[in-house]
């Protein structure tokens, strides 16, 4: 194997003209809690690996426009600990919560969670219901990516060569929204989603739902935005009648494979159960702002 | 391809070292600069023997690059007792035994100091999810949580 190189970068345009000259495989190093794991398995043999950290706005997370533009590398711990995104978007923060231990999440981020593109990554349901919106920087400008449309595939994503995804905006929400994600683990903490849920949905202030977004991880390629799901909230009380609705529509949607940590029945069953819990959490919380 | 200079400071003192780009930052400390403290068990982020501090997050040396480590601070097990004088959670595990071979100690013992100084006065759950990613095959964990209360009390009163 020929050598790798390091490089840290100190700005966006660096960083990408480094990545476009390379002529073998390049790797975004960011927490590198993934990255690392598969260089030392031997995964990947990169030529090149391009340590963003040190780019101004990578680590940060400012408001902006009532909503926060949080810098791609930015670790989970610190997502955790403000107030500010937590409030706002509550399901994306214990979505990016639940990804490994503390020590995981000291360096663990949303972006590369994202650009990781796991079927399984907790935090990518949470963000696609936010209706987060990934800033990606490449070498014909930059432009703005539903947060959906980054993940292809198991392990794939829709950026071209040169491209980093630069910073993650979850946007302002009306009052009365709340959103949530759960997940299955066959235990408690540090496991691999078997099914999760990200539910996002506003009511008015009759406690009519006007918009909902629902989106299932680890039951398809990639997570999956289920539009069923969200026409069976839209226009109820979110009673048990649209809960049942719900269910049924996450269930009919999901497509998941049988693995070592569950069976396609038992996923297909689940992405149901989940959806409602949530979508009752993300009620709860809509009622309560 | 040169190697890798880096500046950085560990446990308060200036160090520089030589790495290569893949060299973890377990790697460096422990073959480079001698700090075996750390323990390498999986290699992968799963089992937490390898925890250090890296600008006051908890993290797994393994997942680390000793290139990344350039102008940052980084705290390891070396820097936890006072030249003989025990850290009260050292002091602790040991009235406890809350070891068998050893191997898990110092990763359990710098996440618990982490976690003491986030919150002094946790609860029994608080302290079992915090060291969640701290993995001892002996299976003591029961005499290790019951240290961690332990310390957290004595630290609290001093």
């Amino acid at each position: 194997m020929d050598e790798m190189r390091y490089e840290t970068p100190e700005s966006l345009e660096d960083a990408v003209a480094l990545l476009a000259a390379a002529k073998g495989e390049t790797k975004i190093l960011a927490g590198g809690t993934d990255l690392l794991v598969q260089l030392r398995a031997e995964m990947i043999e990169p030529e090149l690996v391009v340590d963003v950290k040190r780019i101004p706005g990578m680590l940060d997370i400012t408001e902006e426009d009532g909503g926060f533009r949080i810098g791609a590398a930015t670790p989970s711990a610190e997502i955790d600990e403000h107030a500010g995104v937590k409030k706002l978007w509550p399901g994306v923060v214990e979505a990016a919560e639940l990804i490994g231990s503390v020590q995981i999440q000291g360096r663990a981020s949303i972006g590369g969670n994202l650009c990781n593109a796991s079927p399984a990554a907790d935090s990518v349901p949470a963000m696609i219901v936010a209706a987060a919106v990934a800033t990606v920087v490449g070498p014909d400008g930059s432009r703005e990516v539903p947060v959906e449309d980054i993940a292809t595939g198991p392990g794939e994503t829709s950026l071209a060569k040169g491209e980093i995804v630069a910073s993650i905006f979850l946007p302002a929400r009306p009052a009365h929204s709340g959103d949530a994600y759960l997940r299955f683990i066959p235990r408690t903490e540090m496991d691999i989603a078997v099914v999760g849920a990200g539910i996002s949905l506003t009511l008015d202030d009759d406690g009519t739902c006007t918009d909902a977004k629902v989106c299932l991880g680890a039951v398809a390629e990639r997570a999956i935005l289920v539009e069923d799901g969200a026409k069976a909230l839209i226009g109820t009380k979110v009673d048990d009648d649209a809960l049942e609705n719900l269910a049924a529509a996450a269930s009919a949607a999901a497509r998941p494979i049988d693995d070592k940590r569950g069976t396609k029945e038992f996923r297909t069953h689940v992405a149901g159960v989940l959806a409602r819990r949530a979508a009752k959490i993300a009620l709860d919380r809509a009622k309560g702002n | 391809m040169a190697k890798h200079h880096v500046t950085t400071t560990i446990n308060g003192d200036p160090y520089e070292f030589l790495c290569e780009a893949e060299e973890t930052l377990l790697d460096v400390l422990r073959d480079g600069l001698q700090l075996t403290g750390s323990k390498e068990g999986c290699a992968s982020g799963d089992c937490g023997a390898c925890s250090v501090m890296l600008d006051g997050r908890l993290v797994c040396a393994c997942l680390v690059l000793g290139a990344e480590v350039e102008g940052r601070e980084v705290e390891t097990i070396e820097s936890m007792a006072d030249g003989e004088q025990l850290h009260p959670l050292q002091q602790k595990f040991l009235e406890h035994a809350a070891l068998q071979c050893g191997i898990c100690t110092p990763g359990f013992l710098v996440a618990a100091k982490a976690l003491l100084e986030k919150n002094p006065d946790p609860t029994e759950t608080e302290v079992r999810y915090w060291l969640a990613g701290n993995l001892c095959r002996c299976t003591g964990y029961d005499k290790i949580i019951r240290a961690v209360m332990d310390a957290a009390v004595d630290m609290r009163g001093s």
